[in-house]
């Protein structure tokens, strides 16, 4: 018999005493019972938001990209800030299954099915604003390496632009790798588990057939592990190629070495915070407190906190660092920044993502969960005002006077942003009614060392001395060789 | 494959399955496979099962997408379709990383993804045999090959003995085929209940 134990100074990851079964109970019910109104609701709203974006996107493609507020001066405006804000939303969930899956971090299981469903869902909004940015969408295909009839003409392979194509797709496809091999052993369980023809059917099909016998499993946890390590460097990659969009640029406030650890610690910080988000919602309506408990909710937070900081070092030393170029284009874009006619964005930023972030040095605010919510959907706030102002503010005053501009978005631009929010909530209200929200398989994983009620049973050990614990170890395996023996 | 019968034990817990399984193998019988709900750590050692070389296919698959990134983009701009881009070299081999990583992982990614379906059996319509409905909620499940010459009450008592909570006989299909999960198979009618 093989000993588990854990400290008790780490709080448990599943509250109250549950078994097993209690685990399948709780998590797989809300999928067989019928939604609530609150679902019935939400996702309508959804459905609707999603029909506006349909219409705007396709009002800005019937009469081209006129209809946008951009202009030859600030050509990128809301819709590449929000494709950054969603592609950095999207950066949660990897970093949770798999960089902490490598850090072997137990709170993650509670929480990592439904962050990486919503980095798919947000991958999904973010790829939808390069897309429909192109103007003639119908000949968006040209960014793949085909065989054409125009040359044979490639794309160019030495741009971010393109790279980030690769780096976007290939980042979509791992993640819904790695989400869906989780998701086929808990398929597996509904279909054992449903009392309908129907709910039987389609869970077997989801399920691939799995049966979990053990050499199924080996090979699974094999995978597991190579794809938590191939996704570690594609998570930091994806934001450091979104980056060099900019970074390599030569425009005053983009053309910095900063830029790719700024990003990925910023995306961190908006993931976790949209993270926060939903799960404040979901384990309210699924009553699934005992899973994703506040420790979780803490836990995030204190990344929150420390990406928070990063984020906030890296505005001050892009500060720092056009003051001691003394060049003049650098100092003049950090100056318009803060104290020209777009001052309110950045002020906006820096009050969301370096100031509020900072309450949660407090334990008390971190383990306050409408105080969370509220925080969560500040910081979002404030990381959408990051990529506004690193786009808009960088290129408003470009270096012909004559040529500077305002930009305000037109209707179609907020529809479209609008849209995206409904394609992420009626995905996320489809996987919170079809999918269990939590990977039951890895929560029975971790029940028996960080189960409350496991827990407790560890009290008696811990009160032992250590000698007394060595003989009682050993007395209990001469028992067991004992027994082998007499067969 | 084949229909064959199997003895079946269900065990509660992961803690009295591992004393079970090095039970079983010592007085010989073969286990034909253990059914659990989460990955079980040093079951397959204590089965005897081999480690698995799922990481060596990664590895190969990992290395064509290099190679695929490397050797296709030289190939158009060294000799395809060279274009003077800003008085860059042609072979701009630091420019072309980020591809050759991306490639190198989602090669990687999908190659073992497949591989471990393949290997593992499982695809959407693929069906199998479940010994016990709660083999993936609270139940390990251990199917214990029957042939003519064993006797079923021997092995059933001696399941029994070794702490399983529930056990009886199944005729089952031992492999696996395509078919509907609400449906019943014809074999099944042989089994009780």
């Amino acid at each position: 018999m093989h000993l588990k134990y854990e400290s008790f100074v780490r709080e448990p990851l599943v509250d109250n005493s549950k078994d097993y079964h209690e685990v399948s109970e709780d998590i797989v019910s809300p999928i067989e019972r019928k939604p609530g109104r609150m679902w019935y609701v939400g996702f309508i709203f959804s459905l609707i938001l999603l029909g506006f974006g349909i219409f705007s996107v396709s009002w800005s493609v019937y009469w081209g990209l006129g209809t946008w507020g951009v202009n030859r001066t600030i050509g990128w405006g809301w819709d590449i800030t929000n494709f950054v804000w969603w592609i950095g939303i999207g950066h949660a969930g990897t970093l949770i299954s798999a960089i902490l899956l490598l850090f072997r971090q137990g709170w993650r299981t509670g929480v990592n099915r439904a962050a990486e469903a919503m980095t798919i869902f947000a991958v999904m909004c973010a790829g939808q604003f390069p897309i429909w940015h192109m103007g003639r969408v119908w000949d968006g295909f040209w960014v793949l390496p085909l065989p054409n009839s125009r040359g044979p003409l490639w794309p160019n392979f030495d741009s971010p632009l393109l790279w980030d194509v690769f780096a976007i797709s290939t980042y979509f496809t791992v993640s819904l790798l790695f989400w869906y091999s989780g998701l086929v052993p808990d398929f597996a369980l509904i279909r054992d588990r449903a009392k309908t023809k129907f709910r039987k059917m389609a869970y077997g099909v989801a399920s691939f057939g799995w049966t979990g016998t053990a050499k199924n499993w080996q090979r699974m946890e094999a995978l597991a592990l190579v794809l938590a390590g191939l996704s570690t460097p594609l998570v930091l990659s994806v934001h450091t190629i979104v980056s060099f969009d900019f970074a390599t640029s030569v425009i005053p406030g983009w053309h910095t070495t900063i830029f790719p650890p700024y990003f990925v610690a910023g995306a961190v910080f908006s993931g976790f915070a949209m993270v926060n988000t939903l799960l404040v919602i979901t384990r309210r309506i699924l009553g699934l407190e005992e899973y994703i408990t506040i420790g979780h909710l803490e836990a995030m937070n204190k990344i929150i906190v420390l990406t928070g900081s990063i984020v906030g070092v890296a505005y001050l030393t892009e500060l720092f660092i056009s003051w001691y170029s003394q060049s003049w284009g650098e100092m003049a874009a950090f100056q318009w920044r803060i104290m020209g006619p777009y001052w309110w964005s950045y002020w906006a930023m820096m009050t969301c993502n370096v100031v509020s972030p900072q309450l949660f040095w407090v334990k008390k605010l971190r383990r306050n969960i409408p105080f969370t919510f509220v925080m969560s959907i500040v910081v979002n706030i404030g990381m959408w005002f990051e990529r506004f102002v690193i786009i808009v503010t960088s290129t408003y005053r470009d270096w012909v006077p004559g040529s500077w501009a305002y930009y305000s978005p037109t209707w179609p631009e907020v529809g479209f942003y609008l849209g995206t929010f409904g394609l992420f909530f009626t995905c996320y209200f489809l996987f919170a009614k079809y999918c269990p929200v939590i990977a039951i398989a890895e929560i029975k994983f971790v029940l028996k060392t960080s189960g409350e009620n496991y827990k407790k049973k560890m009290e008696a050990i811990d009160a032992m001395d250590a000698q007394e614990f060595i003989d009682s170890v050993h007395a209990h395996h001469g028992e067991e060789h004992h027994e082998v023996a007499a067969h | 494959m084949a229909i064959k019968k199997f003895a079946v034990a269900a065990y509660d817990d992961e803690d009295v399955l591992f004393p079970a399984v090095s039970k079983v193998r010592h007085s010989g019988y073969k286990i034909h496979d253990i059914y659990t709900p989460f990955a079980v750590h040093g079951l397959d050692e204590a089965m005897g099962l081999k480690t698995t070389d799922l990481h060596i296919a990664g590895f190969i698959y990992g290395l064509c997408g290099t190679s695929t990134a490397v050797g296709f983009i030289s190939w158009i701009y060294t000799s395809d379709w060279p274009i003077n881009y800003g008085g860059k070299p042609h072979f701009a081999l630091p420019a072309w990383v980020p591809i050759t990583f991306e490639l190198t992982v989602l090669f990687a990614a999908v190659g073992m993804t497949l591989t471990m379906c393949y290997l593992n059996q499982i695809m959407p319509g693929v069906k199998k045999h479940v010994f016990h409905p709660r083999q993936s909620d609270d139940m390990f499940v251990m199917a214990i090959e029957l042939n003519n010459h064993t006797s079923e009450e021997a092995v059933l008592a001696f399941l029994r003995s070794t702490g399983a909570k529930e056990v009886n006989v199944q005729v089952a299909e031992s492999g696996w085929w395509y078919g509907r999960w609400d449906k019943k198979e014809p074999y099944e009618a042989l089994n009780p209940g």
